[in-house]
């Protein structure tokens, strides 16, 4: 249901219905990136809690790195987002409003 | 115990009750219109709104709570952490730009916007009103008994105070006032956090590695890898986390914050700075956790009582002193009246304009009208929060909190993503989907271990033989797949010839905002 083709009808005016398909392609893009980041860890903790368990140095196991790992890309990925709808979604908009 | 009477968690509690309300009363003369009430008339800054944003959202259970489960259990505390932190992305991704574009005060003008609204809003108000009333209980139940332990105030009264001055804030000061309380709260929260966990590092050569070493040492390497604490089995972690990140992305006083900042791009920015304290702060409390494992031990935490929730606090005590001590304690307090603040307003807006305005009124009703409403609707759901805190003293509710992320998941997320996101969407997908998630997420939690076993007190080899027993102590992964499959099938066999037409209308609105479509209409 997420598919471009099926959010922009056919015959749709060009520029808004480019940027429309950018739009829902980098959100969709971001957001599976993210549930596999996510969920990726979550299986590893469910599933393979031997291999996330392992010490990698003194006071570091690879599930506290991962942990903080997911914490910090989700605001990355986040920060991704803004950037490029602040520099590129935003000023686009505003070139098909005028 | 030492916390009974602490004057200086007293003074510094009173500094914050003088603060907030002399804001309330300041707040009260700029709140005229249901705009300014629902809304703050639309005038927050995005970095005022990500404060807010933290603020609804960080819990005491973020701090006391998670603190707790590390300092007993180690690594496993994290997997909340981040539990909270991933549905924050969705949000932004998914959500953020459609809602703000599209809705005036609630994610329910999002869902009927194509759709006919009195079914969609009233099924609408049924899941949120779910979420709210489930979140607020368990809000409600934690604080009265941490207030009893951090001030020695007996729960009844605790309960009590905490209702009237947050009912103080809603009814006075509407928007404007609740959104400088979270602000405010959530100031101190990263303050207090983020000094508890440098004076612990002081500790460790500010080496956070040393301290985890020390932990690994102290109480073997266990408390670095994953437990069973967590989650039962494998799929039950899973089910959790679909819970937590979906859930988050479709919380109601979540996302009522996107309609009070002035236009869309400072909503994207607020949840990108939301985004940021709220993770900075979970890494903190996984510091301070460890420090109160290493340097108070997990038998003083349980020996000072409620359920590993003096961690944090006993850790400010033995690095900070007694005025340390106080300020953490008067922190989770403000912790607690500004969370169960936000959640009676986001109540408040839904009964007010989705249920009285839109489906009593049918859209149309007096701003006189509306603000009586509003404010008739605060002084019901606080006392409702007093009444049920009350009357679930001493109950195991720590479910609640899960539950309401799993109902939101699974009855707001659905036809949250699917009215923007499929031309095909009906009026009876939408309540179909909505309530299909509200029914299935109560239901299978009361077949689940968390009801049958933690709150019923049955035994687990007893029940998992009943045909009906539910394996899932988080029922999101099953209810929120089956609410989706609810939502298409109902769809798909239902026509709606004007939630079809008016689709291309939706994506321009959504990309345009409504003054261009204001323009078009001409």
């Amino acid at each position: 249901m997420l598919s471009p083709d099926k959010v922009v009808p056919p015959g749709e005016d060009d520029d808004f219905g480019r940027l429309s398909r950018t739009r829902s392609r980098v959100a969709v893009a971001l957001s599976i990136v993210m549930i596999a980041m996510y969920f990726g860890f979550m299986t590893m903790f469910a599933f393979a809690k031997p291999t996330m368990g392992m010490i990698l140095a003194p006071g570091l196991s690879l599930c506290i790195l991962l942990g903080a790992g997911v914490i910090v890309g989700s605001f990355v990925l986040c920060l991704v987002y803004v950037v490029w709808a602040n520099r590129f979604y935003d000023p686009a908009v505003r070139r098909i409003m005028s | 115990m030492q916390a009974a009477n602490n004057p200086l968690a007293i003074t510094f509690f009173f500094i914050f009750m003088a603060l907030t309300l002399g804001i309330t009363y300041w707040a009260a003369r700029r709140t005229r219109t249901t705009e300014q009430f629902f809304a703050a008339g639309g005038q927050i800054t995005a970095w005022q709104n990500g404060w807010a944003l933290a603020g609804d959202f960080l819990s005491a259970a973020a701090l006391l709570g998670i603190a707790g489960i590390i300092t007993s259990n180690g690594f496993d505390g994290l997997i909340y952490s981040i539990g909270f932190l991933v549905g924050w992305p969705i949000i932004s991704f998914l959500i953020v730009e459609p809602l703000r574009n599209l809705g005036k005060f609630t994610f329910a003008d999002v869902v009927a916007y194509r759709l006919r609204q009195r079914p969609v809003r009233m099924a609408a108000a049924i899941g949120t009103l779910t979420v709210i009333l489930l979140y607020l209980i368990a809000q409600m139940v934690a604080t009265g008994s941490l207030i009893k332990l951090l001030f020695g105030l007996p729960y009844v009264a605790s309960v009590v105070v905490v209702g009237t001055a947050m009912l103080t804030y809603v009814i006075f000061g509407g928007m404007l006032a609740t959104t400088w309380v979270q602000v405010i709260k959530a100031v101190l929260l990263s303050l207090g956090g983020l000094v508890l966990a440098l004076l612990v590092l002081m500790h460790f050569e500010m080496n956070p590695l040393n301290l985890f070493s020390a932990a690994a040492e102290k109480y073997g390497t266990r408390v670095l890898q994953p437990g069973a604490k967590v989650a039962g089995s494998g799929w039950d972690a899973i089910s959790l986390g679909v819970g937590l990140m979906f859930g988050t992305a479709a919380l109601p006083h979540i996302l009522m914050r996107a309609f009070t900042v002035p236009d869309v791009k400072e909503a994207r920015m607020s949840i990108l700075y939301a985004t940021g304290i709220i993770g900075s702060f979970h890494l903190l409390v996984f510091v301070i956790g460890f420090g109160a494992m290493v340097l108070v031990g997990p038998e003083a935490v349980t020996k000072a009582g409620g359920g590993g929730n003096m961690a944090a606090p006993l850790l400010a005590l033995t690095v900070g002193g007694n005025g340390f001590f106080g300020f953490i304690c008067a922190v989770a307090f403000a912790t607690m009246l500004a969370v169960v603040a936000g959640l009676t307003l986001s109540g408040v807006v839904t009964v007010c304009h989705d249920l009285w305005v839109n489906v009593v009124r049918s859209g149309e009703a007096p701003e006189r009208e509306q603000l009586t409403v509003a404010r008739i609707a605060t002084v019901a759901i606080a006392a409702l929060a007093v009444f049920l805190g009350i009357v679930f003293e001493g109950q195991n509710v720590a479910f609640m909190a899960g539950l309401a992320f799993a109902v939101a998941a699974a009855a707001n997320f659905p036809a949250l993503l699917l009215s923007i996101t499929w031309k095909r969407f009906t009026t009876s997908g939408a309540v179909a989907s909505i309530l299909v998630g509200t029914i299935s997420s109560l239901l299978l939690i009361c077949l689940s271990p968390t009801v049958q076993v933690d709150v019923m007190g049955r035994s687990l080899a007893e029940v998992s033989q009943a045909w009906w027993f539910v394996p899932m102590k988080n029922p999101a992964l099953i209810c929120m797949p089956l609410s989706f499959l609810v939502a298409v099938a109902v769809s798909l066999a239902t026509e709606e010839d004007g939630a079809e037409s008016s689709f291309r209308e939706m994506r321009r609105r959504i990309m345009f905002g409504a003054s261009r479509e204001a323009v078009a209409a001409e």
